[in-house]
Parts: structure tokens; sequence; C-alpha cells
């Protein structure tokens, strides 16, 4: 799977690149900045892009801006974006063309290994993977509200880490639970909330984020 | 209705609703002209005050006459307030009486050296001529014209010749009907000249009643060296805060860290799952670090703010709030970095006490540049009654105050609450945002 990696700090680039490397991604580019980034995007039609918000010139969002202007002339390019902190700002812009094949993550989640790479993964797949911050974030916004008062506690987790991107796998097993346990949790969610039900993982997680931002 | 103003505004103008309309302006002018007799003669005691310091009893008298001329000129300024909005910025207090013996003496010594004091007696001295004779103007004319449109008819007959009434010979009845017209035209006249000669006759005694310059600029210092003290005080305070959460949260995370990491490396040789426990816990120890961190971050420049600037800033508080906040943001680029951060702060502070105490569910927030000045409203529909001097308020306009900012608050009881914020502030960078967003 070819990666396009953006990211200006030497030892994190380093670093993210030996990652990947590891679990058998081929790192085509490693840039440092905005202006590079954008160029190798439309240039390599990478399969996803790793990419740090803050990049020089600018030192601001310039890596946003690169991936969104990259989406712009190439529909659903497969972008995760890594970022110090999550805004929810960012997490709407970056849903906003509706495509979904995108990630938005705190650097932290890096740490990770094996869900950072998940995560690249499910991205490149087309999938979408938001940062538990942003997902806790709006559900505690959206019971603030009222939206989300007439699901379960265990409803709410599903919810959580389905928001994640995480598979309904994936889901039973951080919540030590059966697949048909999640399914069953699954529906319950959808009918409370009002959402179609969908088989694609990526619409689902699209959903619910698209329900909860209202 | 509770309304607060700080900075400079702070001796804003309180509107008294009173009688309006135009017979009421006719009637003040009245006032006013009637009233320069009183002016002109407290001006006088203190003219003959001051004649009568070579003999001495003029240092007796001359304290109390200042000081009724004083009570006059606040009445006055208070007045151009009150009618037409005009603020004229009273000058220093009269000087107080000395202790010990011969204070009297001393005071009035004291009154002569006060350049405030001249000022008053050159109003009083100016007021009765320029002033009194501006005033009287629509009431005469009033006068007049009642006199030749209600009088004349009936009295020219018994006038026989040579009756004039302005410029018209009445002694027929063309005349007397051209008398007629030409009275009611000058009260016409007279009551449309009213509220104007009111208006000029406030800025004229603005111009005479100001404080005088230097007064002013040591107003204005007094007000800066005070609003320094308190950015020095405010950012030692910042500066306190940073270093202990440093030194209590990120810094003490990471020398747990090492320690863990080298018992980890120790227990590696013997204790294999010991080991992997421990550098579980040296991750999660990394990460409570970073979100340390992350939060200091945010408490001095969110990063946002620093990314994308005020605009998008505030939409971005709008998204995290509970409530449903509108936001409009018409901004010409990017404004100061200061003035960012203190819009920042009070526009997150404003929407905090919306959440918390207004009840409504609806917050509008307006951002918008205009001839030099950046203006916030934050608006709800809730229930009102906010407290201007709640600590959180407080905060607020002393980030403000050093921008020479202004808070005015509208909350009356039973809502709604209006919030408007002004920072004089020049924009730079023209990168646009003027998009509307809805969180």
């Amino acid at each position: 799977m070819r990666v396009v990696l953006a990211e200006d700090l030497f030892l994190l680039r380093d670093g993210l690149t030996r990652t990947l490397q590891d679990h058998g991604f081929d790192v085509i580019a490693a840039v440092d900045n905005g202006p590079a980034l954008l160029r190798t995007l439309l240039q390599e039609e990478p399969d996803v892009a790793v990419v740090d918000i803050r990049l020089p010139p600018t030192f601001t969002d310039e890596g946003l801006q690169a991936a969104l202007e990259a989406r712009r002339s190439r529909p659903a390019l497969p972008v995760l974006v890594l970022s110090q902190y999550v805004d929810q700002l960012y997490a709407h812009e970056l849903l906003a063309g509706g495509e979904g094949a995108i990630g938005y993550l705190l650097k932290d989640r890096i740490t990770h290994t094996t869900q950072f790479v998940d995560a690249v993964r499910t991205v490149a797949a087309g999938g979408t993977v938001m940062d538990p911050q942003v997902i806790a974030r709006l559900l505690a916004r959206s019971d603030a509200r009222g939206t989300t008062a007439e699901l379960t506690p265990r409803e709410l987790d599903v919810l959580r880490l389905m928001a994640e991107g995480r598979s309904n796998a994936a889901v039973a097993g951080a919540l030590f639970i059966s697949e048909s346990a999640v399914a069953k949790h699954t529906a319950a969610i959808f009918t409370k909330l009002r959402i179609e039900p969908s088989a694609d993982d990526n619409r689902r997680v699209l959903a619910v984020l698209a329900y909860l931002k209202r | 209705m509770t309304r607060r103003q700080v900075g400079m505004a702070a001796q804003g103008t309180r509107r008294r609703p009173g009688i309006r309309g135009v017979p009421a302006d006719i009637g003040r002018c009245q006032l006013l002209s009637l009233a320069a007799f009183a002016v002109s003669g407290a001006g006088a005691l203190v003219i003959g005050a001051l004649l009568l310091l070579p003999v001495g009893v003029g240092f007796l008298l001359l304290p109390p006459a200042a000081t009724v001329l004083r009570r006059m000129s606040d009445r006055y300024r208070d007045r151009a307030a009150r009618r037409t909005g005009t603020v004229i910025s009273p000058p220093r207090p009269l000087p107080p009486l000395p202790t010990g013996p011969g204070g009297r003496g001393r005071r009035a010594l004291a009154l002569l050296g006060d350049a405030g004091f001249w000022h008053d007696l050159r109003w009083a001295w100016a007021e009765p001529w320029t002033g009194a004779l501006l005033a009287a103007g629509p009431p005469a004319l009033v006068w007049y014209g009642l006199f030749g449109a209600a009088v004349q008819p009936f009295v020219w007959r018994r006038l026989g010749e040579g009756n004039w009434y302005a410029f018209v010979l009445v002694d027929s009845t063309t005349g007397m009907l051209a008398a007629l017209v030409l009275g009611l035209g000058f009260t016409a006249a007279g009551l449309r000249l009213a509220p104007a000669v009111l208006r000029l006759h406030a800025r004229w005694s603005g111009r005479l009643l100001a404080a005088p310059y230097t007064t002013e600029l040591v107003r204005r210092i007094e007000h800066l060296a005070g609003s320094r003290a308190d950015v020095l005080d405010v950012q030692a305070a910042e500066l306190r805060r940073i270093e202990r959460d440093l030194h209590d949260g990120a810094q003490a995370r990471l020398v747990a860290l090492g320690m863990t990491l080298d018992e980890a490396t120790r227990l590696l040789d013997h204790d294999l799952p010991a080991a992997r426990a421990l550098l579980q816990e040296v991750r999660a120890t990394s990460q409570r670090a970073l979100q340390d961190l992350r939060e200091l971050v945010h408490g001095v420049l969110p990063p946002i703010l620093a990314d994308r600037g005020l605009g998008d800033a505030v939409r971005s508080l709008a998204l995290d709030s509970h409530l449903d906040v509108h936001v409009e943001a018409a901004l010409p680029g990017r404004l100061p970095a200061p003035v960012e951060s203190a819009g920042y702060f009070a526009v997150a502070e404003l929407l905090a006490n919306a959440a918390k105490h207004s009840g409504a569910p609806e917050v509008r927030i307006r951002l918008g540049h205009t001839a030099g000045v950046l203006r916030v409203t934050v608006a709800d529909e809730g229930r009102g009654g906010a407290d201007p001097d709640g600590s959180g308020l407080r905060g607020l306009r002393r980030r403000i105050e050093p921008f020479d900012g202004t808070l005015v608050l509208h909350s009356p009881r039973g809502g709604p609450t209006t919030a408007t914020l002004e920072i004089p502030c020049a924009s730079s960078l023209p990168k646009t945002s003027s998009s509307s967003g809805t969180g």
C-alpha cells in the first residue's frame, strides 16, 4: 500500500516512516511542508496520506489545507490527519465532503502502534476514523441537548467505538461482548437515533457523525 | 436594567426619559436663558471675592463662592449629558481644605492655581452673553410670533397709524393678515429652531466646561498606569500558573516515566510480565503528560486561534458549546494577536455564562470590524439578570481594559441578555473569513 507522509519534525517523520514500513506499507514520499505535500499528493496519487496539520511555511493549518485542496481535485483521496490537538471545526471541515476516507487523530495515538496502523488501513479502505476525543465531545454535547439521552450506557459505548471507525468485531473485542450483541446494540442505536441501517461501516460512521453534528 | 461600561466609556451617558417634544424644548430654552442669570450671579460672587483678596476678606469668601460656581457648572455638565448625550468630562474636584492653621487662606491660594476653577470662571463670564442669548432666541421668536398671530388681529384697530409688526405696517385688514401669517411663521421658526439651539448650546457649554487639557492628560496617564499595573499583575499570575502546571503536571509525570522505565528495564531479564505491565503504565503516563501539556497550551493560546484567527476560533467554541450557537463573523483578516486573544477569551467567558445562567437554548454571536473597532455581541433570549460584577465578567474587563476596550452588558431581569464588547484595533493580513456557521 503506497503512503505519502507529511510531518515537519524529523524524529517523528523518521519514526512514522519506520512504523509504517514495519507494517508492510510502502512509504513513497515523506515531505516536510505544505506545498510539497500538495504537489506530491496530486502527482503520486497514493493509496493513503498521513498528514500533520501544522506544517511549514506558515506553521498554521498548512497540512490540513493541502489535504483539503488535494481532495478537491481528487475526491475521496484517503487522508489521515494527525494533530497535537483535535478541534471540532477541523473535524467538520474534513467530513464536509461526505465522501469518507478520512481520519483525524491526536498525535498521541501513534504510540499505540496497532491502533494507529489499523486506522491507516481503515482510511485507505475508504473508512472514517475519528479521534475518541472528538467523539467524546460530540456525545457529551448531544447528550446535553438530550439527543442521545435515550441510549443506555452500553449503547453509548458501542456508539462511541463505532464512531471511532471500528468494525463490529473490534467493538465486541473492546467491550468483551459477542459480535451478535454488538449487532443488537447497533440496531437499537439506529432505531433510537432514527438512522437508516446500512451494511457499510463507513456509511455507518458517517451517518452517526452526521447525526451527532446537527 | 443593569447597564455597565468600563474603560474610557466609563463616564457614559445616562439618558433619563423626560418630557419630549418641541414645546418642552422651548421651555428648556427659556429655562436656560433664565438660568444664565444665576450663573452670572455666581460668577459675580467669585469676582467679588477675587477683588476682595487684597483686603483679606476675599480669602474667606473665595472657597464658598468657587464651590457655588462649581456646583452650578456640574449641573450644566450633567444636564448636557442627559439631554443631548454630549459627555463633558468634568475637571478635577476643587482643592480640599488643608488642615492646620491658615487652612482657609491656603485653600484660596490652591484655588487660584487650579485650572478647573479658572475654567469655571471663564464659563460664568461667557454663559450670560453667548449661552443665554443663544437660548433666548427660540422662545423670543415664539412669543413674538404668538403676539403677531394672536394679538395683532384684535389690537391693530385701536392703535391707529404707525403700528408696525416686525416690518409690516398694520393699519388695514391686509396688513393684519400679513402680520398674522408672519407671526405664525415666527412661531414655527422658533419651534423649529429650539432643538438645534439646545444642541448648539450644549456643544458650546461643552467647549467651555470641558476639563482643561492637562487634567484630561493626567486622567489618561492615571488610567494607563492603572491598566498597565493590572496587565503586569495578570501576566505575573499567568506565568506563575504556567510554571506550577508544568512543574506539578508534565514535569512530574516525565520524572515518574523515567523511573518506571528504569524499573521495567531491570525487570526485563527475570520478570517479563511485570516489565510489560510497567511499560504499559509508561505509555499511560506519557499520554497523561501530553494531555497536561495540551491543556496548558490551550490555556495560553488556543491553537485554533493561532492557526485560523478569531472568527474560526469562535466557531470552534460554538461547536464545543452545549447550546445552539450561531456565529456571524465578518472580519477583514487577522487582528493583532493580543486583541484576538482577548476577544476569544471574552467570548468564551460570555458563552460559558450563557450556558450556566441564561437557560436559553440558543445564543447568537456576531463579530465585526468597522472603523478600526472590533465589535463582538453575544446575545441570548434567556432569563437575564446577569451580574456585571461577577468574577468572570470582572476578569473579562481586566483583559480588555489595556486595549481601551469596553463591555456593555444589557441584562434586565427576565431577559434577554446582550453583551457588547468593543476593542479598538487595526486589522492586518488580508486573509478573509466571512461565512457563518452553526453549531
